[in-house]
């Protein structure tokens, strides 16, 4: 008979022994886990359907040839997979995200619970109109939020995520400038060099050509080089600007630039990424903004998902306003409407981007975050978002390098000046993740070597800052020191650092079934 | 306030720490006159979860549901059933709350997700590569007339009469701005065939749909064989991807791009969005494509791992020269998407396809029996038009009075085809005997 353990505690012997590979694949809790083409099955499924009749076709014989082919799993197979490809995935959920510019706050649930609503989740956008005044209602009460905080008079709801808002508001100059009868003759969109990379993609989507601002010492626009550059142009469709930028500080000169672009016949856009360091503080549209893209998946707290949904809503100036794209929403006295052609009010309207009427989920994700913070509470997000950021570059401006003087916004810069030879700041960033964190944002903004921008964002603690604090500056301090085991990092991660050039090399984009003689060779 | 961590004791340590007197200290940036005093004019301050749910209830109750009655809504979106395990998987902390897969060593879960995504596209399209997904499917159209023209260096796109007049349009617009122009056949029920007509040396691409927008399904392939001819690629658009388990797929009729919407398959309706684009292409122009890629490499062990890949191809590497400004997409999305389709597998995704298949075809019958109904879709899918001696308008409000939404006016979409009197209706797995009784018995009564 065995010796009875339960209920015996358990006494570890010291050893570093034993430790490494196992049969399973697995490390302990984290599970190995297969592609699901490996583990799949064609003729397995975990959805039980009905039996077709059979002896109905329509389909004129233009029917599907070969097979898809596709492995199915049952569904406790399935749960289990995801379950454990959930399992190497860093999160908010997790920890502090201090992705700069990306505004990695925490994602209420509730806002989840609002999106399943069945009056909003199992809706078609293409119902009557009527049997769905609840939605365009929760459209317009978005819409006066976002309205009112931005003081602009005009939003269109329907672009998809930032890039998409980007895209609507430039449209929106371009379709402006031709109206004027200088489409043709205004092509010049002035972009900083510190810029989302986003920004340039969107002028030259517009068929816009992009010219490049410098920035200044302080971080800023410089103004001698944006001044000679509209003195040596008559060509000027606008500016593309982001406030706060990319450094992490509001453009000091902002109201500046916005009249002299207006002097120039040009307009203002802004990009909104970082306006959670304003919200409720500051109103774009008391600083001459013509328009300005939102991103609800950053200030307003809907999830990144891993790469989107995101939403884009962009407001606009009264200059901009007739040319917004539709759809829109509109209230009578017989209720909501949609305007879904460039017709009646909408008869200067740009276009339409997109099929239907914008990111529904995301609206009432949003809403239910407004409504959560009320003005008084999204004023306290814009402070304390802030706060954490000055916190974070005041316990680390001894260790790093600062990339600027002075406070910074939301997020804060720091260059890779305090490194030694040969340890860079994606070693820095890769150490982190031993460390329990995702790294920051790295080698962004261009204007700034080896940048790291770090956004806590408010729904950090003090507590979970300072363990943060302390585990950078150690990686920090190793790095001043020249620690060449840095370059190994990460060391305790699901995974090893990738060779991302050897995946561009030769790229492989889809599983594809084994050579048989491989399979007769295993 | 709840989902605020400082408390005020924090705040003032944190402000001795950093060395100034005042949040507002931060803020000596922000010219004077756009300093606000207070808070904003015209919000309500902060409510409770209990108060913020039933404003947000409130305001649901107001709609009425696809699931309400018998409910036959589509062109473009459709009413689907959602496995639940697929929300619960797509509500995991790690997949909901996570970023752009940047740092792949803690980000496998969602690139292995996407590579799968990627394998399942490519198949199901019958393509080489699929990317990690666009923003819905007329933002992938507009996408891919505008890839057409890079990869041929020609700036002439010629759409379909049956494509998807929102998807027209999102072409339209982002091709006018470009330079490209734009030919538009005009809106027919059975008129893709006509786009072989319409190529020649300056053309980039002609795009073309099936199921078309009236539901028509159609063999592409001799446009594929003229586009070709002239060096010019094919487009082939779907809206349903469900469809794909039954009907001829692009890759079968010769597409060199294929795009189209994914909702169908995991996300619901949702009021027209989010939703989810896919786009898969040959493996030519993969190097043109829009968009994320996730591809397969090793880590430092030589363990197979997963990345974002080819990259170089991207706005926030090539800024100006990128081939699209896509960022943000439709991840979470995609990830309903191919959860749904593992639950599904092969078999089980051409079985679901032939049940709307059948949904179709038993509507199609009980309302073609109804005296006064001609049916104008010769061959479909899951969604057909049909056309009564009264304006569509009108019937569909009165099948509405009945408890039945009937479908979509095709005036709704077209207001210029001078189809007033043409509905679109959709089956799916959704519906029932009993639902198309009631349509069959509804519209009987009101026309």
């Amino acid at each position: 008979m065995g010796m009875q353990t339960i209920g015996r505690p358990t006494t570890p012997t010291a050893s570093g022994e034993g430790a490494g590979s196992t049969v399973s694949g697995a490390k302990g809790l984290l599970q190995r886990e297969d592609l699901i083409f490996e583990v799949g099955d064609i003729d397995k499924t975990g959805v039980d359907l009905p039996s077709p009749k059979g002896g109905k076709d329509r389909l004129g014989g233009v029917q599907r040839k070969r097979r898809t082919e596709l492995p199915g799993l049952s569904e406790p197979e399935a749960v289990r997979h995801y379950m454990r490809l959930s399992q190497r995935n860093y999160a908010i959920d997790l920890g502090l995200f201090p992705l700069g510019s990306c505004t990695m706050k925490h994602n209420p649930r509730l806002n989840e619970k609002a999106a399943r609503m069945a009056g909003f989740a199992d809706i078609h956008p293409l119902q009557p109109q009527h049997t769905v005044q609840g939605a365009l209602e929760l459209i317009d009460e978005l819409a006066t939020w976002l309205k009112t905080l931005t003081g602009l008079p005009a939003v269109a709801m329907s672009p998809k995520a930032g890039a998409h808002g980007e895209l609507c508001g430039m449209l929106a100059i371009r379709q402006a400038l031709i109206a004027r009868g200088e489409g043709d003759a205004r092509k010049r969109v002035l972009v900083p060099a510190s810029a989302h990379g986003t920004n340039p993609a969107t002028a030259i989507q517009c068929g816009f050509i992009v010219d490049e601002i410098k920035a200044d010492a302080r971080g800023r626009v410089d103004m001698t080089d944006l001044r000679s550059k509209l003195e040596q142009t008559d060509d000027i469709a606008g500016i593309m600007l982001t406030n706060p930028n990319t450094c992490g500080l509001f453009e000091t000169d902002i109201r500046e630039i916005a009249d002299l672009i207006h002097a120039a016949g040009g307009y203002f856009y802004c990009d909104g990424a970082n306006f959670n360091a304003i919200v409720g503080r500051v109103r774009p549209g008391d600083l001459g903004v013509d328009a300005m893209h939102i991103n609800l998946h950053k200030t307003f707290s809907t999830p990144h998902g891993g790469g989107g949904p995101g939403s884009g809503p962009t407001v606009l100036s009264d200059a901009l306003a007739p040319f917004a794209p539709v759809p829109g929403v509109v209230k009578d006295e017989d209720g909501f409407h949609l305007v879904e052609n460039a017709e009646g009010e909408a008869r200067e309207a740009f276009g339409r981007m997109v099929a239907f009427h914008g990111q529904m989920g995301m609206f009432v994700r949003a809403l239910t975050y407004m409504l959560s913070h009320g003005a008084d509470g999204l004023k306290q997000v814009a402070e304390d978002a802030v706060l954490n950021a000055n916190y974070v570059q005041a316990r680390l401006n001894h260790i790093m390098t600062p990339a600027f003087e002075g406070y910074c916004m939301h997020e804060a810069l720091f260059s890779d000046a305090f490194t030694a030879d040969g340890i860079d700041t994606i070693d820095i960033a890769k150490a982190l993740i031993d460390e329990g964190y995702h790294p920051m944002t790295m080698y962004f903004p261009l204007v700034v070597h080896g940048a790291m921008l770090i956004e806590p964002t408010e729904t950090e603690s003090k507590q979970e800052l300072d363990r943060f604090c302390d585990a950078l500056a150690d990686v920090a301090q190793r790095a001043a020191q020249g620690d060449d085991g840095l370059k190994g990092a990460p060391y305790l991660a699901p995974k090893k650092r990738l060779d991302e050039t050897r995946a561009a090399r030769k790229p492989v984009l889809k599983w594809t079934p084994p050579a048989p003689e491989a399979i007769a060779a295993e | 306030m709840r989902y605020l961590p400082l408390t005020p004791e924090d705040r003032a340590a944190m402000l001795n720490t950093i060395g100034a007197a005042s949040v507002d200290d931060f803020y000596d940036d922000v010219p004077q006159s756009a300093r606000l005093s207070g808070t904003i004019d015209g919000l309500p301050d902060h409510q409770g979860e209990l108060a913020v749910e039933r404003h947000l209830a409130r305001l649901s109750e107001k709609n009425r549901t696809a699931s309400d009655g018998p409910f036959y809504v589509g062109a473009g979106a459709y009413k689907h059933h959602v496995p639940a395990s697929v929300d619960m998987i797509i509500q995991r902390s790690e997949f909901l709350t996570t970023y752009t897969p940047y740092q792949p060593e803690i980000a496998q879960g969602t690139l292995q997700t996407l590579f799968e995504f990627q394998t399942q596209v490519a198949a199901m399209t019958a393509m080489d590569v699929a990317n990690a997904s666009m923003y819905d499917g007329s933002t992938a159209c507009a996408e891919a007339a505008v890839m057409a023209c890079r990869a041929t260096r020609r700036k002439k796109v010629v759409l379909s009469g049956g494509l998807h007049p929102h998807y027209a349009a999102a072409t339209r617009l982002l091709c006018e701005a470009q330079g490209i122009e734009v030919i538009e056949l005009e809106p027919a029920i059975d008129s893709e065939l006509e786009l072989a007509n319409h190529v020649d040396e300056t053309t980039a691409c002609v795009i073309g749909q099936s199921p078309n927008v009236f539901g028509t399904v159609t063999d592409l392939s001799p446009v594929a064989d003229a586009a070709h001819a002239q060096k010019a690629l094919l487009v082939s658009v779907f809206t349903e991807a469900v469809s794909l388990g039954l009907v001829t797929p692009p890759g079968e009729m010769g597409a060199d791009i294929a795009v189209g919407e994914g909702q169908s398959i995991g996300n619901p309706l949702t009021f027209g969005g989010p939703y989810v684009g896919l786009f898969a292409c040959t493996q030519k122009l993969v190097r043109q494509m829009p968009g994320r890629l996730c591809g397969e490499t090793v880590d430092a062990d030589g363990a197979r791992g997963f990345v974002l890949t080819l990259s170089t191809r991207e706005q926030h590497i090539r800024r100006d020269k990128a081939t699209s400004n896509i960022c943000t997409n439709s991840g979470l999305c995609a990830l309903a998407f191919t959860a749904h389709m593992t639950l599904l597998g092969g078999k089980g995704f051409e079985h679901l396809a032939q049940l709307n298949h059948e949904a179709a075809c038993d509507l199609a019958d009980a309302l073609s029996a109804v005296p006064g109904v001609e049916i104008l879709t010769p061959r479909f899918f899951n969604e057909f038009a049909f056309e009564t001696s009264i304006n569509a308008d009108a019937v569909l409000a009165m099948l509405d009075e009945r408890g039945v939404l009937g479908g979509v006016r095709a005036s709704r979409l077209l207001p210029e085809s001078g189809m007033g009197n043409v509905i679109i209706a959709a089956a799916t797995e959704c519906t029932t005997q009993e639902d198309i009784a009631a349509y069959a018995a509804a519209l009987k009564e009101v026309i």
